[in-house]
């Protein structure tokens, strides 16, 4: 007996006669953390692209006149600058400042929203939402009957365009189409991602996910598309520098903290966590996430802890090789007076301390191909 | 499914020794255990003339995601370290068994005794199945 979820897509995980996949409980649900290899899976979607099942995140419907208001009270970033067909990546907070959960907002009409969530939050932020809903806006928890597909990489505008007839080139990045239609299905299509590429978010009924799943990898297959598992998706996500909830991001870190200020709209109407974050900033940071790279041999892991002048500073959120560039990088969350660009530190590594330097982020950042339809301002 | 080696020894955690001549055992990690580590970045190898004891951690060996200890199957003295693996761990992907050797150990006493405590090629297989 298994009790773990699976997604609709995990009949197809093996194909005959390719390598077994490998599959990891992943918050509860059993998901494929490499079909290939991570290398090979993170080069694919950094050079041609790459396909991912990602239908354990959650997907809430958020309606009522009052909904774009309420959204605006409980989340960071502001709601108001959204038109419809537009998405936006913000965060929930508690009033201390700590993180709820990190999500996109999409905006489909002036009354309709969709939530998405991190699939390990999906209960705590529909609990933390549901008992909070004014009066005339419902909540409405779609995530078991919508799968989510992520096609990334500087080919997948390419490769989607083979099986759609919408104009998937002249959407731009945080756009979405509610209607679009792919391989014959009908799915809500957004150019967002999670990976530091180009890329597109495909959510579809649970039913029609199967399809449209063997469909794109067969348009991409002469492109070199190949399935991708969530081990790769983590190294991709953290050479771009976008956090992971649990790691860069908790109850315990804010968006400030994160290096998320940008997502942060202090000058808008109140929203939960505004007064501490606001306090927070006119006091100072006393910590801050900062990129380091491994001077001595060693590769930094989470919680490994960071040192300098013999008093530990902070701890890796994440840490690799990096997969692009060979490096050995973390993120690590440290006393901001040991952040400035090149500052020595230690990291513990299995009972050695190792040296490492504090290094720009993102760690990777890709050249901008010239028919992403991104538009200037 | 992986290969075992008729000449070969093995242990639980799914190191290969090798007697190598002498009072030498070579050691390594297993196709099985590569293949279940997957893309190997990172060897960290035991320092020459250390005195190791079976089944004590010597060094780990890290994939993209994972860190695993790296145990020594025999008790003795580190007298080679495969160097080649600190710019190429994938050797230990692509080669475990020859271009990926980890480290050589000299044991006091007798070799056949210290290789004899561990697993067969048959009994390995069962392990490792």
């Amino acid at each position: 007996m298994s009790l773990l979820q699976r997604t609709p897509l995990y009949p197809l995980y093996q194909k005959e006669g390719e390598p077994a996949v490998r599959c990891i409980d992943f918050g509860g649900w059993e998901m494929p953390v490499q079909f290939y290899g991570i290398q090979k899976e993170h080069d694919a979607v950094r050079k041609q692209a790459g396909l991912f099942d990602v239908s354990h995140m959650g997907e809430f419907e958020l309606t009522g006149p009052q909904a774009g208001m309420f959204l605006q009270q409980m989340t960071t970033n502001d709601v108001n600058r959204l038109a419809p067909g537009q998405a936006q990546y913000t965060l929930m907070c508690y009033p201390d400042g700590g993180v709820v959960d990190d999500l996109l907002v999409y905006k489909l009409s002036a009354d309709r929203f969709m939530l998405v969530v991190n699939a390990s939050n999906i209960d705590k932020d529909f609990t933390w939402l549901k008992v909070r809903l004014p009066e005339g806006v419902t909540l409405n928890d779609r995530s078991g009957k919508t799968a989510l597909l992520a096609l990334q990489g500087p080919l997948a505008a390419n490769i989607l365009s083979r099986v759609t007839e919408n104009d998937v080139r002249a959407l731009s990045p945080f756009h979405f189409l509610e209607k679009a239609e792919i391989c014959g299905c009908k799915v809500l299509l957004s150019r967002t991602g999670y990976t530091g590429e180009d890329g597109f978010e495909i959510y579809v009924d649970a039913a029609d996910a199967p399809r449209v799943w063997q469909d794109l990898l067969a348009a991409g297959q002469s492109d070199g598309l190949i399935p991708v598992g969530l081990g790769a998706r983590d190294t991709l996500r953290f050479e771009a520098r976008l956090p992971l909830y649990g790691q860069e991001l908790s109850d315990r870190i804010s968006p400030l903290e994160a290096g998320l200020g940008i997502f942060v709209k202090l000058d808008k109407a109140d929203f939960i966590g505004k007064e501490a974050l606001i306090e927070q900033k006119s006091v100072g940071l006393q910590r801050k996430l900062a990129g380091i790279e491994m001077i001595d041999r060693g590769i930094p892991r989470a919680h490994y802890p960071v040192y300098a002048n013999d008093r530990q500073i902070g701890e890796v959120t994440t840490g690799t090789q990096s997969p692009t560039l060979k490096r050995n990088l973390g993120l690590a969350l440290l006393d901001i007076a040991h952040t400035a660009l090149q500052t020595e530190v230690w990291v513990e590594i299995r009972g050695k301390m190792l040296k490492a330097e504090v290094v720009p982020t993102p760690f990777y950042k890709r050249v901008k191909n010239t028919d992403e339809g991104a538009k200037p301002g | 499914m992986s290969e075992v080696r008729d000449n070969l020894y093995y242990s639980e955690e799914h190191e290969w020794a090798l007697p190598a001549g002498g009072q030498i055992v070579r050691i390594g990690i297993t196709d099985y255990a590569q293949c279940q580590l997957g893309d190997i970045v990172f060897v960290e190898l035991p320092e020459l003339g250390s005195t190791v004891v079976g089944g004590d951690s010597v060094g780990s060996i890290e994939s993209v995601k994972t860190v695993s200890e790296l145990y020594t199957p025999v008790s003795g003295k580190v007298v080679r370290v495969n160097d080649t693996l600190i710019d190429a761990p994938e050797a230990v992907n692509s080669d475990p068994y020859e271009a990926g050797w980890i480290l050589e150990v000299e044991i006091e006493g007798s070799v056949e005794e210290a290789v004899g405590k561990l697993l067969t090629p048959e009994r390995y297989r069962a392990v490792s199945d």
